[in-house]
């Protein structure tokens, strides 16, 4: 294996030169996101590195020691190349054009020696092969990890209990409502009910885009689950086609209090909880009595 | 898919639903599974193990934590020696019952947890596996 | 044989679940605080389950129980103290407790067993008829 190491050093610049070209011919290659220099030193890194590990001998375990630093950059290129938007193939294309590379300067090298050409190409081949998997494994992890952070992300703001008055709290539901989401919203608000001592939540619909029936089962959910919590749920902002579809759809909401804007829920709120709104003379201070 | 811890638990009386759920939750909370999840789980496994005392007095229960592709969570698996069940179908209705009870026992459990399976051969017995992942989806 | 207790207060008869219950200590609570019911005309039942953290078909069908059982026995029984998660978990479980008072806390369930008492039990007992009175 030292010849494929001693090669590794010894045309170290001409590796570099085709790799960068093969590199850099990909039509697909974004160099708005990355400057031709920094891809550069990234792939002499790794060239480096790759010497280094070839000469201890292993070629086989890629999880060994000696490749330590190789799957480091590697997860390192993959990761970033992930956050910045690169596609699958662009990031598969950098470890597989390495191997492009290496088997043309071998062609030329080995040209006499077909048989120690194949035993070296073959070697390389399997040890390249192992490292795109990796990253691709990499690429694919860390796309996940973005993703995950963002619905969870998206949850999280999407779902803000506000408390309105003493005992009444209000929750504007804005997107689709889906079994995921129901969930988080329902955990934030029963735990809201638990914190503030409240006995009347408004759930707001106004930004909900559609109501099927599965949202319809969704939403009956919650009124439920805050039931059996002990307070009351009343669900505004339901516009026309909203009603209508409901109805088409043969959704039974006949025992949950529903009103058509919040400003109205609100009212039936604080007529349940004996508070009254009333307009004052302009010279007697606050309009609110209890 | 990993199997990372396994223990196995008898049920033959039922002063054992409530060392079995506690156990359930012990697993369930070293993965740090949310309260809601764990509640759900647990729920569901008590709800298994009920049918499992009374259709079949008894049997026995594998608990594993599991893991596949950067997900954990809980596998419960259910074997008893019963009668078993002659329609599966039927039994996975919400308010049937041949017992006195809710009906709710198989259909809730299945509706609580992320993964259900049951298999039952008459006359031999009915093994269910449920697996809740720690996120719950 | 272990049992829950059962307090006497008034016209009310409290009961606060302390343990995880399995199947026959739910049942145990089930006759007597109906025979509670009966002995000591008892008018309301408030359950206090803040302490539990599984409720079950089995549990949520005993409550339901109490609830009718009592009803029929003219008292009223309000289950106060829920966790959200198990409420959460009673709901996806196909399980309203349909026909059970239920209220946040030990207090706010007293004050709507007033309530129900002054409504339907028509003994006019000297109690205010909302939680928050008005003073103008």
């Amino acid at each position: 294996m030292n010849i494929t190491a001693n090669l590794l050093q010894k045309q170290k610049k001409r590796i570099l030169e085709i790799w960068m070209q093969n590199q850099l011919a990909d039509s697909a290659l974004r160099d708005d996101l990355m400057t031709n220099d920094e891809l550069l030193k990234q792939s002499e890194e790794l060239i480096d590195a790759l010497a280094r590990a070839v000469k201890s001998g292993n070629i086989d375990n890629i999880f060994a020691a000696e490749f330590d630093q190789i799957t480091e950059i590697l997860s390192d290129v993959s990761i970033t190349r992930a956050r910045q938007g690169f596609s699958p193939r662009e990031t598969g294309m950098y470890v597989l054009s390495l191997k492009r590379a290496i088997s043309t300067v071998m062609e030329d090298e080995y040209k006499d020696q077909p048989e120690v050409l194949y035993k070296e190409i073959t070697t390389i081949n399997n040890l390249l092969d192992q490292l795109s998997i990796i990253t691709f494994e990499t690429f694919i992890k860390s796309r996940e990890e973005v993703i995950l952070r963002q619905t969870d992300e998206i949850s999280e703001i999407s779902t803000p209990v506000i408390r309105v008055w003493e005992g009444i709290l209000a929750l504007p539901i804005i997107g689709t409502l889906d079994s995921a989401r129901t969930q988080v919203v329902m955990e934030n608000l029963l735990q809201e009910i638990v914190n503030t001592g409240s006995n009347i939540a408004i759930l707001d619909i106004s930004g909900v885009p559609a109501v099927d029936s599965l949202v319809a089962q969704h939403l009956i959910k919650t009124v439920s689950a805050t039931r059996l919590m002990g307070a009351e749920c009343i669900i505004s902002g339901i516009r026309a086609e909203i009603a209508q579809t409901i109805v088409h759809l043969g959704i039974d909401l006949s025992n949950i209090k529903t009103k058509a804007s919040l400003a109205s829920a609100l009212q039936l709120a604080f007529s349940m909880s004996s508070v009254e709104v009333r307009k004052i003379n302009k010279n007697t201070g606050a309009g609110l009595i209890r | 898919m990993i199997v990372m811890t396994k223990d196995t638990m008898q049920i033959v009386r039922e002063q054992d639903v409530v060392p079995f759920r506690n156990r359930v939750r012990e697993f369930a909370a070293k993965i740090g599974m949310s309260l809601v999840n764990q509640t759900k789980l647990i729920t569901a496994a008590s709800e298994l193990v009920r049918n499992m005392l009374k259709y079949a007095s008894g049997g026995k229960v594998i608990l594993e934590i599991i893991s596949k592709s950067a997900q954990t969570g809980v596998r419960l698996t259910f074997v008893d020696e019963g009668p078993g069940i002659s329609d599966i179908k039927q039994a996975m209705q919400d308010g049937f019952s041949t017992g006195r009870s809710l009906g709710l026992g198989l259909p809730g459990a299945k509706r609580l947890v992320n993964e259900f399976d049951i298999q039952s051969t008459p006359g031999t017995g009915t093994t269910v596996t449920i697996i809740h992942w720690k996120h719950g989806r | 044989m272990d049992r829950i207790p059962i307090l006497k207060m008034g016209p009310y008869l409290l009961v606060t679940i302390q343990v995880d219950l399995y199947d026959r200590l739910a049942l145990n609570l089930e006759n007597d605080l109906i025979s509670m019911v009966s002995k000591t005309e008892a008018k309301g039942v408030l359950i206090d389950i803040s302490a539990v953290s599984i409720v079950d078909s089995f549990m949520g069908r005993i409550l339901g129980n109490i609830a009718s059982m009592s009803r029929i026995m003219d008292a009223e029984t309000v289950v106060v103290g829920m966790q959200p998660a198990v409420a959460i978990t009673l709901v996806e479980l196909g399980l309203t407790l349909q026909g059970v008072h239920t209220a946040l806390n030990v207090e706010k369930g007293m004050e709507l067993l007033q309530d129900l008492i002054g409504l339907y039990g028509g003994s006019n007992e000297d109690e205010e008829g909302e939680p928050d009175d008005r003073n103008d």
